[in-house]
């Protein structure tokens, strides 16, 4: 495999990161794919929605959100100097809502105010059913019964907002299955529909526009850390479910050779339990929910349970263009346990005044591993992508299971 | 090139009758009694057999036959053991044309040349793959071309007039026409679109065109049979297996029996027209 000149020219015109991304989709959707694709492309050269965007980036979400430096943690760990990169103080906690945003007015566009989601912890359906709520569209989430269960307040939320939460009980019962119903659905209504889509995976164009629309994490990042420290950052650190928090921060940076790029990704209780959501580090490439990419799955094809302690990285898969940067070895990809991500939680919340969810949680605990063997001029950024109010009662469950109360 | 498909076609056209494609998911309930349901589809009246490959998550179906893959994994069902199914089939029937319908992923994992060497000498005749447009042609459907495998292509509500060409284009065997917008079993289509749906297609292309998604009863199945070369039934038929999972002979019986009934509609639909 050579090195290409840039890592930021994909995906190719047939929506492939080298053999990764693609439309494997039924061809009931195709036609609504193209359009889509067709759509976004003029969006995304029309300064009038790129203004339209910023507009409300600026008034509705708070961006820029602030890169702070976490001057106690610094401290504690005695090493690199490490910076959050703010997107838990986004309107509604998390990244989600720079996507949904995009999103939603690409759906304005196309005339449509029917939109599909699917949610694992609730985050990105919250934040569909905001923007919906926002722009006077009807909002059904599809979730598993399951996370259902273990994510009321974020199903509260919703319904609050004006969503239809709509229960998933085939399969696991899990975000997989979420996205299984959620394209059955779309299938049937594929006309008059739009499905928000809430990562850089499935059918090409949506790894690309997720990632377009993340990427102002990124670009902000840049000119932040250009502003504070006059230079870049040496390594940038995220955490990966799907991976759309850690694709809107790296990208702008793939083509800065000097920047080394760390995705973490949910280990469970340890790769060799079998039992975790690492897709890079315990998966292989196959084709699942449009997008050929990592997965979790046996030796016949069929697809695993993933297990995370954050719902969020609960997926058996991976953004295709994750998988190509990951064989292109220009990013690396390592995984965090369930314990060492509930360590880092309480070690953050005590330390910097800052709840973190559990899925940037794993990022921390990455960061944790690494920061103290870095000289002290060392620029570490990692992307607080989620705040941890919503994971609170599971925390306390797990703590007080491990014999760790707080 | 296999030409069970062909052969099949032309009989039928012969006969001036429609076709019954019948679906069954390999492996449902379980390998032994699916093998005794295979076996028994073309005397029962089945005159193409439409075989699931078990998938974990088959995104373009219902719950009827999501279920249906549900069990025959659980029974251990693999890719390769559905290959030994159609081989079992194969040792009592050389001219029913048997194609596999599924999800690439587990093709994929298999290894596509292996896979599709493999399946032409079980006695497969061709593939019908719900996730592979057109699009992605170059990986799948022009090797199973090549290696003389039929590769049948969903046609949809959806399909424009502008998507058409693409669609038909390395099509063989013949047109699966989805009759409704969404997926398996969960409406049935209305009469006066399937026939202008059928016309359309068959203006562009001399495959046979088969229609699928929402035929229920016998009724419906000959109500599609007056208007297309073809009728798929997938949904009802594995809703009877899945109500007698614990009876074996019992549910090879009912559904072999349901399958009479289809065929008799189908068989008498234009004579009574």
């Amino acid at each position: 495999m050579s090195t290409p000149n840039s890592f930021r020219t994909g995906p190719d015109e047939s929506g492939h990161f080298g053999i990764f991304g693609g439309r494997y989709v039924a061809e009931t959707l195709m036609p609504l794919i193209l359009e889509l694709e067709r759509v976004y492309a003029r969006c995304k050269a029309d300064p009038f929605f790129q203004k339209e965007l910023a507009s409300f980036h600026t008034h509705y979400v708070g961006r820029p959100s602030p890169l702070y430096f976490a001057e106690r943690i610094t401290e504690k760990l005695g090493g690199a100097k490490i910076y959050f990169k703010r997107d838990e103080l986004n309107h509604t906690g998390a990244h989600k809502v720079n996507n949904c945003l995009g999103q939603a007015l690409v759906a304005k566009r196309m005339g449509k105010r029917h939109i599909i989601a699917e949610t694992g912890a609730g985050q990105h359906g919250v934040a569909t059913a905001t923007v919906c709520a926002r722009f006077d569209m009807e909002c059904t989430v599809f979730m598993g019964a399951e996370d259902i269960e273990r994510q009321k307040p974020n199903v509260e939320r919703m319904r609050l907002l004006g969503a239809t939460v709509h229960p998933v009980t085939s399969g696991s019962a899990t975000l997989k299955d979420a996205m299984n119903e959620a394209l059955r659905f779309w299938v049937a209504k594929a006309e008059t529909h739009f499905y928000i889509i809430g990562t850089v995976a499935g059918p090409h164009p949506y790894p690309a526009m997720v990632r377009d629309f993340q990427s102002v994490i990124g670009i902000e990042t840049r000119q932040q850390m250009m502003e504070a420290e006059g230079r870049l950052p040496d390594t940038l650190v995220a955490c990966i479910g799907g991976g759309s928090n850690a694709m809107g921060l790296f990208h702008p940076f793939l083509d800065e050779p000097t920047v080394r790029i760390i995705g973490v990704e949910a280990g469970g209780y340890g790769i060799a339990s079998g039992k975790h959501a690492a897709s890079l580090t315990g998966g292989r490439p196959g084709v699942l929910h449009g997008n050929r990419t990592y997965l979790l799955q046996d030796d016949d094809g069929q697809i695993q349970e993933a297990h995370s302690i954050s719902a969020g990285l609960d997926y058996p898969g991976i953004g295709p263009e994750h998988s190509w940067l990951h064989d292109m070895k220009r990013a690396e990809y390592v995984s965090i346990t369930d314990d060492e991500a509930l360590e880092a939680f309480q070690f953050c919340s005590r330390l910097e005044g800052i709840i973190p969810a559990l899925e940037p949680s794993h990022a921390l605990a990455h960061v944790m591993k690494i920061a103290p063997k870095l000289p002290k001029d060392h620029l570490l950024v990692m992307n607080m992508c989620g705040r941890g109010d919503k994971d609170l009662a599971a925390v306390l469950g797990h703590l007080a299971k491990r014999g760790r109360p707080i | 090139m296999t030409t069970r498909i062909a052969e099949r076609f032309a009989a039928l056209k012969a006969e001036r009758r429609a076709g019954l494609v019948i679906f069954i998911t390999a492996g449902d309930p379980d390998p032994k009694i699916s093998l005794d349901i295979l076996k028994g589809l073309p005397k029962a009246g089945a005159d193409l057999i439409e075989l699931g490959m078990p998938f974990t998550d088959p995104m373009a179906d219902g719950p009827a036959i999501q279920a249906a893959s549900q069990r025959a994994l659980k029974a251990g069902m693999t890719l390769k053991k559905t290959l030994g199914l159609v081989r079992g089939f194969r040792e009592t029937d050389k001219a029913t044309p048997l194609v596999l319908m599924g999800y690439y992923n587990p093709i994929y994992i298999y290894g596509v040349d292996r896979f599709l060497d493999d399946a032409l000498k079980a006695g497969v005749d061709g593939l019908i793959m719900v996730d592979m447009p057109p699009e992605e042609d170059a990986e799948l459907c022009l090797p199973a071309l090549r290696k003389g495998l039929a590769f049948i292509r969903l046609a949809t509500p959806t399909t424009d007039d502008a998507r058409l060409p693409r669609v038909l284009s390395n099509t063989s065997g013949f047109i699966y026409y989805v009759s409704i917008t969404g997926i398996t079993g969960t409406a049935s289509a209305d009469l006066k679109h399937i026939e202008q749906a059928v016309t359309r297609l068959k203006r562009v292309t001399p495959l046979p065109v088969a229609v699928g998604f929402g035929i229920n009863t016998p009724d419906q199945a000959a109500a599609v049979a007056r208007v297309a070369d073809a009728a798929v039934v997938g949904t009802a038929v594995v809703k009877i297996i899945a109500d007698h999972p614990k009876h074996p002979s019992e549910t090879v019986a009912k559904t072999l029996a349901f399958i009479g009934d289809l065929a008799k509609g189908v068989r008498t639909a234009r004579a009574s027209a």
